[in-house]
């Protein structure tokens, strides 16, 4: 299970820098939420994949009694899901401006700020 | 009352005010009085907690009473404060800038509330004793940058923030990969108990890696060679307040956290990393320079000038000694300040014309001579001239580099000194000593302010300036702060030991928990699992 | 949007909705929800409603703008934040009371409930001021 999220975690990586590379603003945008999926991904997989077992340690134990996943790493990648929607939804609306106000979502075009 | 609840206001005041100015949304005036006020209490509070940092060394608030490293901990120790310090003066020399300058709309689009936000996220990030902490503060402050970058929408901003928001959030999704892999490899988040368990742990390659991947995140934040490209591309988009802000907070964020992971986490394959990023460091002043002498634009040299002198922070870290490490956080003391003041200055000089190109404007000096005056000393102590603020902190790292013997970085940050005052001088000649060109080319109305407009302009700069002469004047003093916080990074055990204060006691269940970790092979964290106790709970 | 379909739907929708969110938000005491699924749905409520009516008709559902409901729920999650400070406890502790009332039988309350409510307000004005933005266009 873990070499098949590896795998995926690489392929998203793979394909969120792919799609960076493009022309094209939206594509970017694609890009750059592949590339947060991807790094949840991999926080995921970091905390240990095991199934349906409560990370709860029972009264009067001091450790879980069997093999359980790391909440944790769970409670982060909320965290950073809440995090990414926010930031994408802004990032959206600046394209989508810049579109009107530009007339163009090719990244060529885009450099009159350029150094 | 607890010292620790100090470490809590540079966050909480910064979020009181934006939330009670959102609630005054419809006053313009209200808004304007908050947000000088918050400045204002931001900035004693900030005050506060240098005093007490000073008196008591290292302050350690572990919020909702979980202790560390298992709830989120603050921690503010001597750069820590310095940096909340000087935040707290940036904020309030640009909010008497902005009453100013910006217009009623961007006011009613929520500009002092931003800013706000834009501090909660600074302070946050200078005073978190977590790394996964440490991600959220950054959010917050690069979401309140986005929305103060585009605000008013003009193109040029549009066109900026793409390039500033698509590399900051490759930054991000880096730091969070690093994060992930982190907390893979050790169990934790928390800082101190990171630093203890990466000096112990078992495979140097992979601490090495982690090290690198922090130098991308936090190199891109803090506008490094070759990570730094999304700054000149916006830094001379938005209205100037902002701008200065950015050039004056943003970058030192990163600065401050590669200083942190450098000094905190990553000790032990100097070697390698702490040359790798003196290299960088080098690369970062030449190439940053080089970048703002092409420029013909006060805004655009300015922000080239932020790159390459990002790279005499990081060269004092690289060097790794008390003296050059004490250089860096002059450096920063005394770049924050000049800096801000120079697009601060710039701000007004583009006001006049309505444009910022140097071959638009011309006969500041005859104009307006006091304006020349707080520029000259500006620029030249930008340039390291004594006996202002800029040569010492220059000399200092040079006497870091000396001590060392790395004379290849001390030749470039010489001749990077004597570039900069070639574009200083450049500034000078154009703006100032050049006569005003005849016909106004410019692209915007110049705009001539009433008498109470121009206190609000000169006013913070007049702080700045008097600030920088002053670091210049009591170079001993500052010195010996700079020098103190140096040491306290170069001694890791004081931190570890503030936030971790029955660490000897838990170094004996270190050997338990790899035998839990022998036995649950996919559970990669003990420590948390049987961490947060349902018995804390109950004494509530 | 004009959909004869939604349009009707959302009339029973809108109150089921808006009485999802605060399910959600009061059960996140102790299972999952919380405030910020809660705000979710209840600002997803009203830019339904925003899309069948319109967006003045939806501001005036709502009552207040919601960037008060942004600086308000901020100012209560700080409150809360601040309030065990008063007694000696560092930030963010959790203050719990025990209530016992006749209809309710023994009610446990706390500082993370008000944090959460601010974080409801916080989630519900954010995503209405992004929404309110774009249909407005």
């Amino acid at each position: 299970m873990d070499i098949a999220l590896a795998i995926t975690v690489g392929g998203l990586y793979a394909a969120g820098i792919y799609m960076m590379m493009r022309r094209s603003v939206v594509k970017l945008l694609i890009g750059l939420g592949l590339l947060s999926h991807a790094a949840n991904l991999l926080i995921f997989t970091a905390g240990g994949i095991v199934r349906g077992r409560v990370p709860v340690v029972p009264n009067g134990q001091s450790q879980p009694i069997t093999e359980i996943a790391d909440p944790l790493p769970q409670a982060l990648i909320l965290t950073a899901i809440v995090i990414s929607f926010a930031v994408l939804a802004f990032a959206l609306v600046l394209i989508y401006r810049t579109y009107q106000t530009l007339g163009t979502d090719d990244l060529d075009q885009l450099k009159a700020t350029d150094t | 009352m607890n010292p620790s609840i100090a470490v809590i206001l540079p966050i909480a005041i910064p979020l009181a005010t934006m939330a009670i100015s959102l609630l005054a949304w419809k006053s313009i005036a209200a808004q304007k009085w908050l947000g000088l006020a918050g400045s204002v209490l931001l900035f004693f509070s900030a005050a506060a907690l240098m005093w007490l940092v000073d008196r008591d060394e290292i302050l350690v608030l572990q919020v909702g009473r979980w202790p560390a490293p298992f709830g989120i901990t603050l921690v503010a120790d001597r750069l820590s404060s310095i940096m909340v310090m000087l935040a707290g003066v940036v904020l309030f020399a640009v909010t008497l800038y902005s009453l100013a300058t910006i217009d009623d709309r961007r006011v009613d689009y929520g500009f002092f509330p931003l800013i706000h936000l834009l501090l909660m996220g600074v302070c946050g990030a200078f005073l978190t004793g977590d790394l996964f902490n440490l991600y959220v503060w950054f959010e917050v402050m690069l979401i309140a940058s986005f929305v103060l970058l585009t605000l008013g929408g003009e193109r040029g901003q549009l066109e900026g923030a793409i390039k500033y928001v698509a590399l900051n959030l490759i930054s991000s999704a880096a730091f969070l990969a690093a994060i992930g892999v982190i907390y893979a490899a050790t169990g934790t988040l928390n800082m101190a108990d990171l630093a203890v368990k990466l000096r112990s742990f078992p495979d140097e390659g992979i601490v090495t890696v982690l090290a690198m991947l922090f130098v991308i995140a936090f190199g891109t934040k803090a506008a490094v060679f070759p990570l730094f490209f999304w700054l000149p591309a916006s830094y001379h988009t938005p209205p100037v307040a902002v701008s200065a802000i950015f050039a004056g907070l943003l970058t030192k964020v990163g600065v401050y956290s590669l200083i942190r992971a450098f000094t905190l986490l990553f000790v032990t394959d100097l070697a390698f990393t702490h040359n790798l990023l003196l290299l960088i460091a080098g690369l970062t002043m030449v190439t940053g320079v080089l970048g703002a002498m092409a420029q013909s634009e006060i805004r655009r040299i300015l922000s080239f000038h932020i790159v390459s002198q990002i790279g005499y922070m990081l060269m004092g870290l690289a060097l790794f000694t008390p003296l050059a490490l004490a250089g860096s956080v002059f450096y920063i003391i005394h770049h924050i300040v000049v800096k801000t003041n120079l697009f601060l200055i710039g701000g007004i000089a583009e006001r006049r014309f309505g444009s910022g190109r140097l071959s638009e404007i011309g006969g500041l000096q005859r104009s307006m001579p006091v304006l020349a005056i707080l520029f000259f000393l500006s620029a030249m102590s930008l340039a390291g001239i004594p006996p202002l603020s800029g040569f010492f902190a220059k000399l200092t790292l040079v006497r870091g580099g000396l001590e060392t013997e790395r004379y290849a970085i001390i030749i470039a940050a010489l001749v990077v000194s004597l570039m900069t005052l070639f574009s200083m001088t450049k500034i000078w000649a154009e703006a100032f000593w050049k006569p005003a060109p005849q016909e106004a080319r410019a692209s915007l109305p110049a705009r001539h302010d009433s008498r109470r407009g121009r206190i609000a302009l000169f006013a913070p700069i007049v702080l700045l300036v008097t600030i920088t002469v002053g670091i210049g004047v009591l170079a001993g003093p500052v010195m010996k702060v700079s020098y103190a916080a140096a040491e306290q990074l170069l001694d890791p055990d004081a931190y570890i030991d503030a936030v971790l204060p029955d660490r000897l006691a838990a170094e004996g269940d270190l050997d338990r928990q790899g035998k839990l970790n022998e036995q649950i092979p996919t559970n990669r964290n003990p420590s948390t699992l049987n961490g947060p106790p349902t018995s804390l709970r109950d004494e509530d | 949007m004009d959909s004869v379909i939604l349009r009707t739907a959302i009339r029973f929708l809108f109150p089921l909705l808006l009485l999802s969110s605060v399910f959600l938000f009061l059960r996140g005491h102790n299972e999952p929800g919380g405030g910020f699924v809660g705000g979710l749905v209840a600002s997803g409520a009203i830019a339904l409603y925003a899309m069948t009516h319109d967006v003045a008709a939806a501001r005036r559902v709502l009552r207040v703008s919601p960037r008060v409901l942004i600086g308000s729920g901020l100012l209560l999650a700080l409150c809360c934040g601040l309030a065990p400070l008063a007694i000696g406890r560092p930030f963010l502790t959790g203050l719990w009371i025990n209530i016992t009332s006749s209809g309710l039988g023994k009610v446990h309350l706390g500082t993370p409930l008000l944090f959460d409510l601010g974080v409801y307000c916080v989630v519900t004005g954010v995503s209405l001021v992004f929404v309110f933005s774009l249909l407005e266009e």
